[in-house]
């Protein structure tokens, strides 16, 4: 009796286990439906996207689109493909989210290691900073740019992007760091290792996982935005998600969906890249044995 | 005069006192064990020596030199932390070499103290090992080993050994003993567990919310307590102390412990107090450490002031060296130390050998020992 009973058992679990890999499986194609139609889409020919099913493989596979998108595509009136644009982002990102990062690293260290009176009211106000939406901030900002000179360029951008960026890096290290053994700061203390010191020496080595988390989530937010790459940049010094933009909408001459659809990958690559690469990196426990065991 | 001086040090933390007026000397080469319950500022008083908490008032003088304003690194110290405090992205070597790298030592002398002190521990093969391929133990050695290789004046511990297990903390204290004795280093060291205390100490100075207790020779401080406290706290299992009244004998003044359903227990008075202090029908309170107490042929035979008593036997707790026996007197438990083979049974009526010249008495309102 108690056999069958098992058996029934058995059998609805593999019922079960059926359903909901069934499940996983269609919602995993389903999401992955619209990168698969913008890659066969980019290898295609005009013609043939005219032609043929959205979802059919290129029958005559053809690079041409990829070369152009980076290389002739028309964006407003010049029309040297994305690549110029691809650089500014690369231009604006790299420093943005270098020092950020940095910046938020030094934050966390002072606001747990370097307790002063009213540290927790800075951390606060910091951390208000994540809340404040980008659209209330877009006329001021751009006043100030401007009366600094830096309204139109890459750097007005990277400034802008620091400053935002700092609420949500200051809050990652912070928390981090509040977790670092007080113990650690003080034997270092003791060695004779300064303020400088005991944060390139000591901290920053061991914070391997939460620079990574930083870097991504600041390399995404920065590589993505939109409003500020639109609002404070002029037509030479925006970045690859305006440039997109710019180019798809374009109002003129017949609609490139290949070309389109190759610009569109390119400008998702890096963040891409970034989460690929650093992932891997993107492991815990790097702390495992600094402290009792 | 003294290695360590502190004199009426001050810490508070807002309105709280945490230490209130603290006066401590060390001499070069002594080991000063600081020593109470948690929360009773001892490893705020390790701070303050060390430089990582400033302090509110008072001075604290090392080698002769005030350093109450100087930063940790000025104060020439070394100190071992409980977690051990181990650079976690460095080697062994690293580790031990840091202090010195911050303080601008060449490289080769580095190397050579390192190898030096690598080799007093007998650690040199763990030298390229990072902190989490070691064990408690091997943490413990390198962390011991970070703070001698630079040479201070002054070595600081803060419960270095809670962290071991039982085993090898028992190890580990015999080998800072040795470390002690063989470097002649001066050494305060937190702890609260008091049988270290006893093991490592010249000179014990017992805590309690903020206030010493005393200091002196851990045989002082077992032997001759200050008070209820300092004689509760150290000894395991810690000092009988019995309500007695005084009342006058024939040959002067007696002590006389009540009991349920028997007769009054009546010792003469501790050598330890002078009788004429004492009025008849005044409290006191007895406090004879479980060792004290014996079977009659395991008294201290050059004693005079052996009292034999008979008792009912409650609980017999054989712990394989010793035999503690529990019997009830002055409406407390009262625990007797026999020998280990002691044939003894819950029940039995025995006589217990109380040696009072190894008792002190208390007063019960002041809590202070009598003397």
């Amino acid at each position: 009796m108690s056999g069958r009973v098992d058996s029934g058992m058995a059998g609805g679990s593999v019922v079960t286990k059926i359903v909901i890999y069934g499940l996983l499986l269609f919602f995993a194609l389903l999401f992955l439906t619209p990168l698969f139609v913008m890659l066969v889409t980019s290898f295609k020919s005009l013609d043939e996207i005219r032609d043929g099913n959205m979802l059919a493989l290129p029958q005559n596979f053809t690079i041409e689109p990829w070369l152009k998108a980076w290389g002739t595509a028309c964006i407003g009136l010049t029309c040297g493909g994305i690549k110029g644009y691809f650089g500014n982002s690369i231009e604006m990102v790299v420093p943005a989210v270098t020092i950020s990062t940095l910046l938020g690293a030094l934050n966390g260290y002072v606001l747990t290691k370097w307790r002063f009176p009213g540290h927790k009211m800075v951390f606060a106000l910091m951390l208000f900073a994540c809340f404040i939406p980008f659209q209330a901030v877009l006329i001021p900002v751009a006043r100030v740019l401007g009366l600094v000179g830096l309204s139109g360029t890459v750097g007005g951008l990277i400034v802008v992007h620091v400053i935002y960026g700092l609420g949500f890096t200051t809050l990652f290290f912070r928390n981090y760091y509040e977790a670092f053994p007080s113990e650690l700061v003080r034997a270092a203390m003791i060695d004779g290792a300064g303020f400088w010191q005991i944060f390139w020496r000591i901290l920053l080595p061991a914070s391997g996982p939460i620079i990574i988390v930083t870097v991504i989530f600041q390399f995404t937010n920065i590589w993505n935005d939109f409003l500020f790459g639109s609002s404070f940049t002029a037509s030479e010094s925006v970045p690859m998600t305006v440039a997109l933009n710019n180019l798809v909408n374009t109002s003129t001459g017949v609609k490139e969906y290949n070309v389109d659809m190759a610009a569109a990958i390119i400008a998702a690559l890096p963040t891409l890249f970034v989460y690929v690469v650093a992932g891997r990196y993107f492991v815990r426990g790097l702390m495992a044995g600094a402290v009792k065991g | 005069m003294a290695f360590l001086e502190i004199k009426n040090l001050q810490k508070r933390y807002g309105k709280v006192d945490v230490l209130k007026g603290i006066d401590l000397d060390l001499d070069k080469g002594g080991f000063l064990v600081l020593v109470g319950p948690s929360g009773c500022g001892k490893s705020t008083l390790l701070n303050a020596i060390a430089g990582l908490e400033t302090i509110s008032g008072g001075d604290i003088l090392i080698d002769g030199n005030v350093v109450n304003d100087l930063r940790p690194s000025m104060r020439d110290i070394a100190m071992v932390f409980q977690s051990y405090a181990l650079y976690p992205n460095m080697t062994v070597a690293q580790n031990m070499a840091f202090g010195m790298e911050m303080r601008g030592v060449p490289k080769p002398e580095r190397e050579a103290a390192v190898q030096r002190v690598a080799k007093l521990l007998q650690m040199g093969h763990l030298l390229e090992r990072r902190p989490s391929q070691l064990s408690g133990g091997q943490r413990q050695r390198v962390a011991m080993g970070r703070a001698l290789v630079r040479d201070p004046k002054l070595f600081l511990f803060d419960e270095p050994l809670s962290n071991l297990d039982a085993k090898l903390r028992v190890d580990m204290r015999t080998e800072i003993k040795k470390l002690h004795a063989a470097t002649g280093t001066t050494i305060v060291y937190v702890t609260h567990d008091q049988i270290e205390a006893m093991t490592l100490a010249t000179k014990i100075a017992v805590l309690r919310d903020g206030l010493l207790q005393q200091v002196g020779t851990p045989h002082e401080v077992y032997n001759r307590p200050a008070n209820l406290f300092v004689a509760e706290f150290m000894g395991s299992p810690s000092m009988n102390l019995l309500t007695a009244k005084v009342a006058a004998g024939k040959g002067g003044m007696m002590l006389e412990l009540a009991r349920e359903h028997d007769a009054p227990i009546l010792l003469r008075v501790p050598s330890s107090v002078v009788q004429t202090k004492l009025a008849a029908g005044q409290e006191v309170i007895v406090g004879i450490r479980p060792e004290a107490i014996t079977d009659p042929d395991g008294a201290d035979r050059n004693s005079t002031l052996v009292e034999t008593v008979e008792a009912k036997v409650e609980v017999v707790e054989p712990a394989g060296s010793d035999t503690y026996v529990v019997t009830h007197a002055a409406g407390r438990e009262v625990i007797a130390r026999m020998r280990g083979d002691a044939d003894v049974r819950p029940g039995q009526r025995i006589p217990f050998a109380f040696d009072l010249g190894r008792a002190v008495l208390f007063d019960p309102k002041t809590q202070v020992r009598l003397a």
